[in-house]
């Protein structure tokens, strides 16, 4: 059954509390719902303690609600098994970990590594920090001017190198990735697949063994999960493969003066106190995605994203350049583009005082910036809540802005 | 709430729509520094003769950004130009007083641009830049106003180094 946007907002607090409230940002954080953050205070209410440490009652029921989260969220993106599921801070630190812990063990001078110009920041730079410390070369997938990848050249950029890293979907450009494509060609050419799915696994259902990556990472709090979690999936012979990338207490099996043998997965990769109240929120997120249905979530914002580019276009014409693919059913709910000679940073403070939030600036994708030669663009993102009344508020307030700069 | 006249008054928009001393100036002899608001990756350029008499000669101004940025530079520019290097940074501390006291709240101290909290100078008189004054109501577009500003810094910096040297 379709999404009712109405009956979908009455599970956001948000919504009753902001009125009226045009949220257009969700590809940056999305909203919550109220079963995720009562999952958390429930938590903090009557079950928490540290996790896998005390053998008191309280402590194994916070830690048997820890690792039930990890088992739904396996659940979610089919992964194989739970222990292969890594809680991290955010999807950055997933790839800093890729980087520090894979690539450290594995890279080196005369190497090379295949990323994509329309990287967001966080699939960049743990990249560069790491070339500076030991040297390799990075290859770069180019975007074409509809804002896809062109892979008329893969096989030469993927010839030779140890590792191909890129974002399953764009959250510049909204533009959906041929990942299996992708992964296939990376296994070929004998080089390792890393999928950035920040924006994929919160928008398309995600099954990470038919998607054939090595190591798939994404952020809870894109996908009404809480701030403060992210996570890694990794199959277990690879990750068993790699180093420890944060030390501390809780990914130990022992220590000594001389040294240190890590623990088992997934606590190798978990140092510290994990983000417990977070990971039973994410869990219960997954339920709700579940509940909505991830094919009809997907569906509901190629409906949503076809009515804005339509919209956009009959009122506004060649006003309103938007990047990414022409048709919707190829990209995600992101809609970035610039109106008139306008600076985004004007753009979207006008369109704040007539209550639409929408986002300006690089959104983290500077090189991609540079590809597409504009400074900064105006970014709107569609959701689950958001319908086709959000989007005419956006055209409206556009026109608005049209007048007040005209 | 703060309205957008507040933030748009006409003396700024008419800097935006023309912009004074935009332009180039071959560097060297003319020092190039370029500024980067991390916040919308808007990049300014600002191009700085210093005469041997310690004065501005002239200043140039590059680079693309949004209507407050704009037009903080092209006032900066107007403001600066023929004054002593002293007289530049008098203005400068005085400027960002007019900012800082929001910019110092949202950062937990300073601006980032390395320089000391400045201490406003009643004597120091900013004209038009007063203008810019709304812009404190809107603390994440303070980046923006103050863009020009530190980038202007910078260059004075590089000609007092320049001019030891
Ligand atoms: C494609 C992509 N990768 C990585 C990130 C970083 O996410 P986080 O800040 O949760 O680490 C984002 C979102 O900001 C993103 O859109």
């Amino acid at each position: 059954m379709a999404l009712d946007v109405a009956t979908v907002r009455k599970d956001f607090p948000i919504y009753e509390a902001r009125k009226p409230f045009v949220f257009l940002d969700s590809a940056a954080s999305s909203q919550k719902p109220r079963a995720v953050i009562d999952a958390m205070t429930a938590y903090y209410e009557t079950s928490h303690a540290n996790v896998h440490r005390g053998v008191y009652g309280l402590a194994e029921e916070a830690t048997a609600l820890y690792e039930g989260a990890r088992a739904r969220v396996a659940r979610f993106v089919n992964a194989p098994q739970a222990k292969e599921i890594l809680f991290s801070k955010n999807v950055t630190e997933s790839l800093n970990l890729v980087a520090q812990s894979w690539g450290r063990a594995h890279l080196g001078p005369g190497d090379a590594i295949v990323l994509t110009e329309m990287e967001h920041h966080a699939n960049i730079v743990p990249w560069q920090i790491l070339q500076a410390q030991i040297g390799f070369e990075i290859r770069w997938i180019p975007v074409t001017p509809d804002g896809k990848l062109d892979l008329s050249d893969l096989d030469r950029l993927l010839d030779g190198a140890k590792l191909l890293s890129f974002t399953g979907v764009s959250n510049v450009l909204g533009t959906i990735n041929p990942v299996r494509q992708l992964t296939d060609a990376a296994h070929a050419a004998g080089a390792l697949a890393v999928v950035d799915g920040a924006q994929y696994t919160p928008h398309v259902a995600t099954d990470v063994q038919a998607l054939g990556a090595d190591l798939f990472a994404f952020t809870g709090h894109k996908m009404l999960g809480p701030t403060g979690i992210g996570v890694l999936w990794g199959n277990e012979a690879l990750l068993e493969s790699m180093p420890p990338f944060l030390g501390g207490g809780g990914m130990i099996r022992d220590v000594r003066k001389d040294g240190f043998l890590p623990d088992e997965l997934p606590h190798k990769f978990e140092a510290g106190t994990p983000p417990i109240a977070e990971a039973v929120g994410l869990a219960v997120a997954c339920d709700e995605l579940d509940r909505y249905d991830m094919g009809e979530v997907r569906a509901h914002e190629v409906a949503v994203t076809g009515y804005a580019l339509d919209t956009l276009r009959e009122r506004f014409a060649g006003d309103v350049v938007v990047h990414g693919p022409a048709d919707p059913a190829s990209r995600g709910g992101v809609l970035s583009f610039t109106f008139k000679d306008l600076h985004p940073h004007d753009v979207t403070q006008v369109l704040d005082e007539h209550g639409v939030c929408v986002r300006a600036g690089h959104h983290c994708a500077k090189p991609l910036m540079r590809c597409l030669e504009v400074g900064a663009v105006v970014r709107a993102s569609f959701y689950i809540y958001n319908d086709e009344a959000d989007v005419d508020a956006l055209a409206d307030a556009l026109q608005r802005c049209a007048e007040f700069f005209g | 709430m703060a309205g957008l006249e507040d933030l748009y008054r006409e003396i700024i928009l008419d800097h935006y729509r023309n912009p004074r001393n935009r332009g180039e100036l071959e560097a060297p002899p003319a020092h190039r520094v370029e500024g980067f608001n991390p916040l919308c990756g808007d990049e300014i350029v600002v191009y700085l003769e210093v005469g041997d008499d310690g004065r501005i000669a002239d200043i140039k101004i590059g680079g693309q950004g949004c209507s407050i940025s704009q037009s903080s530079a092209s006032m900066m520019s107007a403001a600066v130009k023929g004054k002593t290097v002293a007289e530049a940074r008098e203005l400068t501390r005085a400027f960002k007083a007019l900012m800082t006291i929001h910019e110092s709240r949202l950062d937990g101290g300073g601006d980032g641009s390395g320089t000391d909290t400045p201490t406003p100078d009643p004597e120091v008189k900013l004209g038009d830049l007063e203008a810019l004054q709304g812009v404190v109501k809107f603390p994440v577009r303070i980046k923006c106003a103050t863009l020009s500003w530190n980038t202007l810094s910078q260059g004075l910096d590089e000609a007092a180094a320049d001019a030891t040297a």
